[in-house]
């Protein structure tokens, strides 16, 4: 089971990094600054939605440029309902899985045809294909979005407007969804998306219909991120077709791979990472010069291609190198 | 039916057609010789664009902008091959598309950073800016007339340059084998550094003739980028003659379902439900378009041949 002994480096810094994220409200009570639960309910959301994006695209091979897709089905399956006074966080959740399964599957069916580089652009089109309808849908908003002013109700059993409880509910989310997927890359079914990202022909001569398992791989981890989208719906309070803009799902493929491809801790790290440095990076640029920091984002792309190009493996390939090798 | 109306649909629809031929061609060369997904061809679109404002301003001649912010935009392509995606051929199409996407980050926040964030008006010579009357009651912008002939003439260039050229043949060449090619004795690194600058220029070139119609602006590529993708998909990727098949369809068909799927729909469903309806559709046809044609070839309409 866990030897704590023969832990390295990097089982130590998932450990702090976990254990800091759940005593966030806590920090945050004590020097009484809500803004930090803020950006920790945000990482600990973003973070599920890259958890479900690796499954795919690290472990399986599929690089889907379309994730942020469902992030915007699952907050607008929030928001819709909640536009129209139905402010049940079981109807809402219900929609928001069931929405997410259907547009995955659909897609699904079409984009696993393909490979390669036609596969990232189709999830990519079918995305802004998404992104379009909700400009197009006037009634709720259109291109200015949607203000959602409550959150998901769930009866007696927990209160999400209260933020701690929001935050809580996020992070048991996010640990249950690296525990699935943990128990999913260890299963036969793992193991075939796996073997299939390595070589495809090989497992279909093996017997095994790898479209069907991709598919369903791929489904999973679209209805998960739907989920997490729904958590974003209501976290946020505003919604628009912005946040599943075909940059937010490259921000997303970033985030997965700052941490590091088909790790299984990579994506929280790459997402900390990543929102850290979105905060923080235009502060630092103000104090190299005055007035530098509203372009940080120049600078974050030169990062962004120095990551590519040198930093193999993202943090936890950094980590490991650390280590000496394994 | 109005008539006038008609023709100008139909004009717009091929001048949307031509801008995404250059666009795709470009990126369809790129991709078919060096197997490289680029992100951000929609960037070199804006660059062009904003050097042919800036050039126009100087020299106070809309054409004189252009030509001059060809060789420039060329340039600027041929750096960016340089510096970047030399280094990233023999990555894996992730490492592509996240180096790229980061070069979109880098190149919109410089241009906000040299020209500002809003949008530049780039002037029309008179000559140009009128209208051409065709059979008394149908007028077209004499604009839109221009950038379908300049498109149609580079078409026929690059087609020419392809299959006539010795350029043309080692770009064949090397998208059917690009190790090869190699091993025969052409310069490689060469070949593929001019075809990601010819890829820039036409890009620009697309960038620069839209400028008049919608201003230059910040990040005003990143929206016909993927509708180029939409397009070297249907196409086929790889091929010039798919590039330009596919982004007349797309390009009418998108045009054509926005002016008119509400007429069209009202003929089965009432009013109402037809001017809620056909906007989101119309929007979306070009992916539902897609989505079809591959579910019957995964390949695309025109595959290019030995690969």
């Amino acid at each position: 089971m866990i030897n704590v002994s023969k832990w390295k480096l990097r089982s130590w810094i998932n450990l702090v990094t976990l254990v800091l994220l759940a005593l966030v409200p806590l920090l945050v009570s004590l020097t009484d600054n809500e803004f930090y639960l803020d950006i920790a309910t945000r990482l600990v959301i973003l973070a599920m939605a890259a958890v479900t994006l690796n499954l795919i695209l690290g472990y399986g091979g599929m690089i889907s440029f379309g994730h942020a897709g469902y992030l915007g089905i699952g907050a607008y399956a929030v928001g819709i309902p909640t536009y129209h006074e139905n402010y049940n966080g079981f109807t809402h959740f219900a929609i928001a899985i069931g929405g997410s399964a259907l547009f995955a599957l659909i897609t699904g069916l079409i984009c696993l045809r393909t490979k390669g580089v036609h596969f990232i652009m189709i999830t990519m089109a079918f995305s802004q294909m998404v992104f379009f309808g909700f400009v197009s849908m006037e009634e709720y908003g259109g291109d200015d979005g949607l203000v959602i002013e409550s959150r998901s109700e769930f009866g007696g059993i927990m209160d999400l407007e209260n933020n701690t409880t929001m935050y809580y509910f996020c992070f048991v989310c996010l640990l249950l969804t690296i525990y699935l997927v943990r128990r999913i890359v260890n299963s036969r079914f793992g193991m075939v998306i796996q073997g299939a990202k390595g070589n495809e022909r090989r497992l279909q001569s093996l017997g095994f219909n790898t479209y069907r398992y991709q598919l369903a791989c791929y489904v999973l981890a679209g209805t998960i991120c739907g989920f997490a989208g729904a958590l974003l719906g209501n976290f946020t309070s505003f919604i628009s077709p912005e946040m599943m803009d075909w940059s937010r799902s490259g921000e997303l493929i970033f985030m997965v791979v700052l941490g590091g491809t088909a790790t299984l801790f990579g994506p929280l790290l790459g997402t900390t990472a990543f929102l850290l440095l979105e905060e923080y990076l235009p502060h630092m640029i103000d104090l190299v010069y005055t007035g530098g920091g509203v372009f940080w984002q120049f600078w974050f792309g030169i990062l962004l291609i120095l990551v590519v190009l040198y930093m193999k493996g993202g943090i936890n390939g950094f980590l490991s190198r650390r280590e000496g090798g394994n | 039916m109005d008539m006038t109306l008609l023709a100008a649909q139909l004009i717009n629809g091929l001048q949307l057609g031509i801008l995404l031929f250059l666009l795709a061609s470009g990126l369809s060369l790129i991709f078919g010789i060096m197997d490289f997904v680029n992100l951000a061809h929609g960037s070199l679109y804006m660059v062009g664009a904003f050097f042919c404002a800036t050039l126009t301003q100087w020299t106070g001649n809309f054409i004189w902008g252009v030509i001059l912010a060809l060789p420039a935009t060329a340039l600027v392509g041929l750096l960016v091959e340089l510096i970047v995606v030399r280094k990233l051929y023999q990555r894996d199409h992730l490492d592509h598309v996240l180096a790229t996407f980061g070069l979109i980050l880098v190149f919109d926040t410089a241009t906000q950073m040299i020209w500002g964030p809003d949008g530049i008006v780039v002037p029309l010579p008179a000559w140009l800016d009128g209208r051409v009357i065709l059979f008394s009651d149908i007028v077209l912008p004499t604009y839109r007339i221009a950038i379908i002939s300049v498109g149609l003439v580079v078409a026929l260039g690059l087609f020419l340059i392809v299959t006539q050229t010795r350029l043309g043949m080692r770009i064949r060449a090397g998208a059917s084998n690009r190790d090869m090619i190699g091993a025969l004795g052409v310069d490689i690194n060469l070949l593929f550094t001019l075809v990601f600058a010819l890829g820039a220029v036409l890009a620009g070139l697309a960038g620069m003739m839209i400028a008049p119609i919608t201003e230059a602006s910040v990040g005003m590529g990143n929206g016909i980028i993927i509708v180029t993708f939409v397009v070297i998909v249907i196409g086929g990727i790889g091929s010039i003659k798919g590039a330009f098949a596919a982004a007349m369809i797309v390009g009418l068909i998108d045009t054509m379902g926005r002016s008119y799927l509400d007429s069209l729909f009202k003929l089965f469903m009432s009013g109402q439900n037809a001017e809620t309806s056909a906007p989101a559709i119309s929007a979306m046809l070009i992916y539902i378009l897609m989505a079809a044609i591959l579910a019957i070839r995964p390949q695309g309409l025109f595959p290019p041949k030995g690969r």
